[in-house]
């Protein structure tokens, strides 16, 4: 008689316990106990909020002029003090928000997504190699002036027409702005691409019979992540300050719309005089881009299988 | 009161100093910054003022005016008139005479073949000659000796006073650019980068839109002067940074129009190693009210030209309440302090051809309103006006400039004020100022209702400049958007009195006429609405003596007499 | 590797001719006027005069033709010359400049200096800030040296430098009056006192073009080496006993300096169209504002030209980074 051996209980299988996770959720759960993103998130909102309520809240117009209250330093009235022609700079901060952070962030992300595409197609596959980055490389040659003079001649009545003044204006300004900048992210991560597909990890993939287009959202795109958020941290500052930039040659917003850049710029006149009313813009400008460099660092982090759950 | 008492130390200083040397050279090296840098020596080539201010260095014209507007001679003996019979009864001709002994910085003779061929350098046809206008109506230039030269006009010419005249028509050396007529002009690079002149300085080293090294000329007709032995004449940056290099700073002697706002200003000179100086020339900043329809929906080449009258501006009420809502007094006290002043003129100096315009320096906002109504404009449900369902909204535009700005926003709040809307747009100076036909946004093209810009004439004769709103002068499709007359403002009346004034040689006849275009212009028709006289500011450091600011000519036309202050 | 070089180098000529045309139709077609900065008081028949002067009366391919040839004809024989002191050139229309109606590449000599001792002295100086700073960060993650670094860098890059360059100005120049605040391009350095001038001039304008690189480039560098220093291979480095040195600094330095390398060879093109607002603020007069001051004056051949230059630099820079991907990485094949 031959005993049927009892199944060790330690090698019984036993189903799983805790319910399936996907991987956005660790990588979620990840990203929150990550400080410094938290941190970067929630400064990110309060800014958003404060920029979007606040106007509704707070009494004064950012164009309003009250001629006798020109040049006024921190009061309750006005806790940011008044400019040159008497409008209060909280107002003019949080309208010049709105605008800066909407046009930072369409631009960075337009940019972003260019870039991105045109380095992985151009890394990944080989034919397409030539054509594209030689296209980065017209870009990249462009005079940026003129450029940005012939989009306004070409595209600004026809998109005033058909969208309004304002957003013809922004849509035009997210357009030029995303247009002049992606170069840089396309090459970058067309570097890493060329080197990542020749990794082993990506022949077992290829080996498995994984399509090219699940190699590239699964595995190469997931590696190319850091320098990404780097692009894109980096991006947001250099498209809020080339909007100011454009506003002042007359391309972009009207004169009397404030924005974050253009109230840094008018600003730097009177910084020997009035150093208070380069603090408040140079300071929004700085914190968003901090709090988007804290989420980017996060959330690469949170991308990286090796590091999450440590 | 500090002010006071350093210039009176300065002219103390003044006195002291020229008695204890008077000797060329001695007073070593001095600093100029010019925030836009000059790219070329030779007038005739470019026309800017950058470059025209650097080149009356070195080279000079027979006569210049003072900083009162005078003419004085220069490398003339006298200025010719009818009194002195230098100028032809019939007005036909003028003849200068030389001062004898002067000589070229190389140490040849200057000769009345010298200004002749001055004139036929200009007035080569290919040559591209900014100062062409100077020599307008000249017929031919004879030289009847070695210091007598004789300007021939082909019509009477009560003001012949263009050629040779002010500091952009200075005498060049036939010698060295006898080569470089016509086409071949910008060939010759070292002639037009260090001219040979008569000036008190000559160029050592000149780096195009960057830094001019100059020393004292060694054959300067007066043995004493320049006091200075060497120059350097920076240029770039921006106002503001000159403006530092010269009163906080003191890194520099001179500072050239400081166009800054007055309180940055004040700040700067609080310093204490400078002084600002202010001058009052013709450059009025205005408001111009487009006569035609710029709307977009007209087709290309019917838009904005005399076809289409626009709809809202061509009712005389409506551009008089518009310009009764704006505060000039306060336009100045933001944006130009001393160095403005409100006027409702727009030919605002010299005194005699000045009118007694002064009806629109108060504000008068219900006064504003007021019109509208009776005009038919009334309030719609957003405190906009509106007229047959039209909207009193205008599109407002001018040139980049921070002060332009805030004129932009204080005057869109005046006139929202009596229930007019703006936009406003500011467009890149260097193409608002072009007149590329292909692009909407130049001035002369005037594809918006209203424009802000200034604008002023050479010299004291303002006849060339009102002749610029003549019927036949308004910009269109047909003479590529080119013209002065940018309103499209059209009067016969108008044209009639223009042709006179070409008649008239008696000089209080001439401001009579003169001051009657001015105001059918101003304050008859509220085509063009003046808003501020804007002087020059420039700053020189509180050790350079003998700087005489001048708006009439250039502004370094005495620098031989500039000295240091010990 | 060399048959790719030779490759790429060959098709880099009709990209150079075509990039070429594009530059020029696009200035062609930008609105602007070389007579925008002559004075309102020249009348309009005379600016005309003056437009038909410049050539600017002549159609189109006219004009590009003219300009090819001028540049790649005229220009490299006047550099024979000029190397020999032969005369092939002579008699030839160069490259004339609308402005200065003096040949475009001599002006473009005449600004090398103070470009290259204040542009590509702060990249330089930008770079050898920028890689320790990366790597240390990278190695010491959420240290205190890399939160420091991390806040200073990225509030330096957005602050811009119209802002800072001016700030560094009123502290430096007005306020202490240690350093001047204009920069003299006549000085020629001659011995340890002009040296020193030399020196005190370029500190500002270097160091706050250098806040704007060392930003940049460290946190590609930071962001790179954090990638790779978990990886499997830095395992079995330190499993085989390699100081701690060498794993970090020759294995994971090595795989990490690809995104590194993509960003400074884009930026060594940036040099030499020089940095118009940093050269602007100080009065360096370089070639950002040579070339801003053309823009703004539509100095059409002066544009064309130093664009021109520029887009060969860049076309040149990618290659060199495309070739040194293979050296750092045998396994990208190109073939």
């Amino acid at each position: 008689m031959t005993e049927t051996p009892k199944p060790i209980a330690a090698l019984a299988d036993t189903g799983p316990t805790a319910p399936p996770r996907s991987q956005w959720r660790d990588v979620w759960d990840q990203f929150k106990s990550h400080r410094g993103a938290l941190a970067g998130g929630v400064i990110l909102v309060l800014i958003i909020v404060a920029v979007f309520i606040g106007p509704h809240v707070w009494p004064y117009d950012a164009t309003f002029i009250d001629i006798r209250a020109r040049n006024q330093g921190p009061s309750w009235a006005h806790p940011f003090g008044t400019d040159q022609l008497g409008r209060d700079t909280l107002a003019r901060m949080m309208a010049g928000g709105q605008t800066s952070i909407a046009v930072g962030l369409t631009a960075m992300l337009l940019a972003l997504v260019l870039g991105s595409l045109v380095g992985v197609l151009a890394g990944f596959f080989r034919r397409l190699d030539g054509p594209l980055m030689r296209l980065t490389d017209l870009f990249l040659s462009l005079p940026l002036l003129p450029l940005l003079l012939v989009m306004v001649l070409l595209f600004r009545e026809a998109l005033n027409g058909t969208f309004g003044p304002e957003r013809g204006i922004f849509i035009l300004i997210v357009v030029a702005i995303g247009v002049t900048s992606w170069m840089p992210t396309a090459r970058i991560v067309r570097g890493d691409v060329l080197a990542l597909k020749e990794r082993e990890f990506i022949l077992a993939a290829r080996s498995i019979g994984t399509t090219n287009f699940g190699l590239i959202t699964r595995h190469i795109l997931p590696n190319v992540m850091s320098p990404i958020m780097v692009s894109a941290t980096l991006g947001i500052a250099n498209a809020i300050i080339t909007e100011s930039a454009l506003s002042f040659l007359g391309l972009g917003f009207p004169p009397d719309f404030p924005t974050w850049g253009r109230l840094l710029n008018d600003a730097t006149q009177y910084l020997q005089d009035y150093p208070e009313r380069v603090f408040w813009p140079g300071l929004g400008i700085s914190l968003t881009v901090l709090s988007i460099n804290y989420m980017g660092d996060g959330l690469r982090d949170a991308l990286d299988p090796r590091i999450r759950g440590r | 009161m500090t002010l006071k008492s350093l210039l009176l130390g300065a002219t103390a200083a003044t006195s002291l100093a020229s008695v204890a040397m008077a000797e060329r050279g001695a007073d070593g090296h001095v600093n100029l910054i010019y925030w836009q840098a000059p790219s070329i020596m030779n007038p005739y080539l470019s026309g800017g003022t950058k470059e025209v201010e650097a080149a009356s260095l070195v080279i000079e014209p027979l006569g210049r005016y003072n900083t009162k507007g005078e003419m004085i001679p220069y490398l003339a003996e006298e200025i010719p008139t009818v009194e002195n019979g230098g100028v032809s009864e019939d007005l036909t001709s003028i003849t200068w005479k030389i001062k004898p002994g002067i000589l070229w910085s190389d140490g040849t003779p200057f000769t009345a073949t010298d200004v002749k061929f001055t004139a036929e350098y200009c007035m080569h046809p290919e040559g591209g000659c900014a100062q062409l206008g100077k020599y307008e109506g000249v017929e031919s230039v004879e030289v009847i000796d070695d210091l007598t030269v004789k300007v021939n006009f082909s019509q009477p010419t009560p003001v012949p006073y263009g050629p040779f005249m002010g500091g952009q028509a200075p005498i060049i050396q036939a010698a060295q650019f006898a080569e470089c007529l016509g086409p071949k002009a910008p060939e010759c690079t070292d002639a037009n980068f260090s001219p040979i002149g008569t000036g008190p300085f000559t160029v050592d080293e000149f780096r195009p839109n960057d830094v001019i090294s100059l020393s004292a000329n060694p054959n300067y007709r007066d043995p004493a002067k320049p006091r200075f032995a060497t120059m350097t004449f920076k240029g770039g940056g921006d106002a503001t940074a000159a403006g530092r290099a010269v009163l906080e700073t003191g890194e520099f002697d001179y500072a050239w129009n400081l166009q800054l706002a007055p309180d940055v200003i004040a700040n700067m000179e609080a310093a204490g190693k400078g002084v600002a100086m202010s001058a009052f020339g013709t450059l009025v900043e205005r408001i111009e009210m487009n006569m035609t329809d710029p709307s977009p929906d007209l087709p290309e080449g019917e838009r904005a030209t005399a076809k289409h009258p626009h709809p809202i501006l061509t009712d005389i009420r409506v551009r008089q309440a518009l310009s009764m809502a704006i505060d000039r007094e306060l336009l100045v006290e933001v944006g130009y302090g001393k160095a403005g002043r409100a006027t409702c003129n727009l030919v605002p100096a010299p005194e005699i051809f000045a009118s007694d315009n002064t009806d629109c320096l108060v504000q008068d906002i219900e006064g504003a309103k007021a019109l509208l109504e009776e005009a038919g404009w009334t309030v719609g449900g957003d405190g906009i006006r509106e007229k047959d369902g039209k909207k009193l909204s205008l599109l407002y535009q001018t040139s980049t400039n921070a002060v332009r700005q805030d004129f932009q926003a204080l005057i869109k709040q005046w006139w929202s004020e009596i229930g007019v809307e703006t936009e406003l747009r500011n467009i890149s100076a260097s193409v608002f100022f072009g007149s590329d036909p292909g692009s909407p946004d130049t001035f002369p093209k005037f594809y918006s209702d209203v424009e802000m810009y200034a604008n002023n004439f050479d010299g004291t004769d303002p006849q060339s400049y009102l002749a610029g709103y003549t019927c036949n002068k308004a910009p269109r499709p047909e003479t590529q958007w080119q013209g002065e007359n940018i309103n499209r403002f059209c009067d016969p009346a108008y044209d009639e009195l223009i042709k006179e004034l070409g008649r008239t040689a008696e000089l209080d006849k001439r401001a009579e006429i003169a001051k009657t275009l001015n105001d059918m212009l101003t304050k008859d028709s509220y085509t063009i609405v003046p808003l501020v006289d804007r002087g020059r500011v420039s700053a020189r450091s509180n050790t350079l003596g003998g700087v005489e600011l001048n708006t009439w000519d250039t502004e370094l036309w005495n620098a031989a007499d500039w000295f240091r202050i010990k | 590797m060399l048959t790719y070089t030779i490759r790429r180098l060959v098709l880099a000529i009709p990209t150079l001719l075509f990039i070429s045309l594009v530059i020029f139709l696009l200035l062609e077609l930008a609105p602007g006027d070389p007579m925008a900065q002559v004075p309102l008081t020249v009348p309009p028949d005379v600016k005309e005069k003056m437009r038909l002067a410049l050539g600017l009366g002549e159609p189109t391919h006219i004009r590009f033709v003219k300009w090819m040839w001028q540049f790649f004809v005229v220009e490299p024989m006047m550099f024979i010359d000029w190397l020999f002191g032969t005369a092939l050139a002579e008699g030839q229309q160069r490259v004339l400049s609308w402005q200065f109606r003096s040949p475009v590449m001599d002006v473009v000599v005449q600004r090398m200096p103070q470009t290259l001792w204040v542009v590509a002295m702060s990249y330089v100086v930008g770079i050898l800030i920028a890689l320790p700073i990366g790597i240390y960060s990278a190695y010491r993650q959420y240290s205190v040296f890399d939160q420091t670094g991390t806040f200073i860098t990225m509030v330096g890059y957005s602050v811009p430098p119209f802002f800072s360059g001016v700030l560094v100005i009123v502290i430096f120049s007005v306020q202490l009056g240690w350093l001047p605040s204009i920069y003299d391009t006549t000085l020629v350095v001659v011995d340890w006192q002009t040296f020193k001038l030399q020196l005190m001039q370029m500190v500002m304008p270097v160091m706050v073009l250098a806040l704007q690189t060392t930003a940049q480039i460290s946190r590609f560098m930071r962001a790179s080496m954090l990638d790779n220093l978990n990886q499997d291979y830095v395992r079995t480095a330190r499993a085989k006993g390699l100081s701690e040195w060498s794993v970090v600094m020759v294995h994971v330095l090595r795989n990490s300096m690809i995104p590194v390398i993509t960003v400074i060879a884009l930026g060594v093109p940036s040099i030499f169209g020089g940095a118009i607002i940093t050269e602007q603020i100080f009065k360096v007069n370089g070639l950002g504002q040579l070339l801003i001051t053309a823009i703004q004056a539509n100095d059409l051949p002066m544009v064309q030209t130093v664009t021109f230059i520029i887009a060969v630099l860049i076309v040149f820079f990618n290659i060199i980074a495309d070739v040194l991907y293979g050296v750092l990485d045998p396994r990208i094949r190109y073939d």
